[in-house]
């Protein structure tokens, strides 16, 4: 249903009187619409979030893992991520649309190159940050490269990596809502239907919430999961 | 909307004839996309700045500080500027209130964790010296904390010109109206869009990064 031209009264049909009224807080169209609007927006939001963090952390760990030993590199990997961070997030949807259409992988191309920034520099200070007294010890006790960089660069790493993966999740839960542009997924989608609608406020309000309430939750989980993977730091 | 255009790489060539053909008008937009964005940073520099460098030559407030830094990245831009919409209806306020919002936190943090971590023998040797705070603020801690306080100027600049963009949907003008709007300038348009907020993305990041290697003092012996 889209909006009449001209000065437009709100008229949200059938609804209470909250919602004819357009209040700030409907909370029967909240019960009525979970169902088939907020809670699928929900999900919808938390898998596009996920599988960008995920393969961001992938892509992020294996150019690390090249990058903390050679500066070049480094610096040539920093910058390119620096740029890609740099774009704005609809500009970078719509210059994919041409290569990709309005499909998932547009989406998902456009927030994994966002996480890549965060994730690349925290993984390679934090790797680079292991003191060299530390790294001799290594050597002396005879552990191998490999040993070494299990046993001793990785896990002294780990908080810079997690507290990067804080920031990207966060980042990247809060810029899927744009992918609502390019197609109606996750909870930006609600806000562009309520925009459309007369700009039905129980709506933005529930959505953008709920998109904040989501960040906020999974950075409290990895928060818990950073004191479970680095009991030593607390101590 | 039409969907009748087809997607393909070939599109990227039209969208630099698009230019080409109207390039006073994408300068025009530009013009408006960067008032806006002027107008929300310094607008948020005015109210963050003074906030974050006096909380962090205090030492206070860094729960303060990190909240508003982790909240404010968890804010979606789309849905802030959909309720600057409710609140402040179609304008210019909206958008700008919108974006003040999403600049203040990256000016905030950062000016307080560079005034708070600025050595504290450095501190205590200019009090005993008989500077001011006032003058302990101004000529010790900001020149040394600099590069982190243009840093956080830099991300905030980034997040205010990429917003500007989402504002377009809110009547915000700039090129975002070119890029929301494919039925009016056609799939060119909105690339040709694109690529004009890039760079000028890209220019204003460049800009403050010069400008932070230029702050920064050099490493090593001083000759």
């Amino acid at each position: 249903m889209i909006a009449a031209g001209g000065p437009v009264i709100p008229n949200f049909g059938q609804g209470s009187a909250c919602e004819r009224s357009n209040g700030w807080f409907c909370t029967d169209w909240l019960h009525a619409h979970w169902g088939d609007t907020l809670q699928p927006a929900l999900v919808q939001h938390v898998w596009l979030s996920a599988l960008a963090v995920g393969i961001g952390f992938a892509i992020a760990f294996a150019l690390a893992l090249v990058g903390f030993r050679h500066r070049l590199f480094d610096a040539g990997i920093g910058a390119l991520a620096d740029f890609l961070y740099t774009i704005p997030s609809l500009a970078l949807f719509q210059l994919l649309v041409p290569f990709t259409g309005l499909t998932v992988t547009t989406v998902e191309i456009a927030l994994v190159s966002y996480t890549l920034l965060v994730l690349y520099r925290n993984m390679a200070e934090g790797l680079r940050g292991v003191p060299a007294d530390v790294l001799e010890a290594a050597r002396g006790m005879g552990l191998t490269r490999t040993q070494t960089f299990l046993r001793v660069e990785l896990p002294l790493a780990l908080p810079a990596i997690l507290a990067g993966l804080r920031i990207a999740t966060v980042s990247t839960i809060s810029v899927a809502t744009v992918a609502a542009f390019v197609i109606p997924e996750g909870l930006g989608a609600p806000i562009f239907i309520a925009l459309d609608q007369n700009l039905f406020k129980t709506e933005i309000v529930a959505a953008g919430g709920l998109a904040v309430a989501l960040a906020l939750f999974a950075d409290g989980l990895l928060v818990l999961g950073q004191r479970a993977a680095t009991p030593w730091s607390r101590a | 909307m039409t969907v009748a255009e087809a997607f393909t790489p070939h599109t990227f060539l039209d969208a630099f004839g698009f230019i080409h053909h109207n390039a006073s008008f994408l300068l025009q937009k530009t013009a408006e996309h960067l008032e806006l964005s002027l107008a929300a940073l310094a607008i948020a520099l005015l109210l963050a700045l003074p906030l974050g460098l006096w909380l962090g030559h205090r030492h206070r407030g860094l729960f303060l500080a990190v909240s508003v830094s982790s909240v404010g990245r968890a804010l979606p831009s789309v849905a802030l500027i959909a309720f600057g919409l409710t609140i402040f209806g179609v304008g210019f306020w909206n958008n700008t209130a919108a974006l003040v919002v999403l600049a203040i936190p990256p000016i905030l943090t950062n000016a307080y964790f560079a005034v708070d971590g600025v050595d504290a023998d450095v501190v205590e040797a200019a009090r005993g010296m008989g500077l001011s705070e006032w003058q302990i603020l101004r000529r010790i801690e900001l020149p040394l904390g600099l590069p982190l306080v243009v840093a956080g100027i830099r991300i905030a600049a980034i997040f205010v010109i990429a917003t500007a963009t989402i504002a377009a949907v809110a009547g915000g003008g700039g090129l975002g109206e070119i890029i929301v709007d494919q039925a009016s300038y056609g799939l060119a348009g909105v690339i040709a869009g694109s690529l004009c907020v890039s760079a000028l993305a890209l220019l204003a990041a460049l800009l403050l990064s010069l400008t932070l290697r230029a702050l920064t003092p050099r490493q090593g012996p001083v000759s």
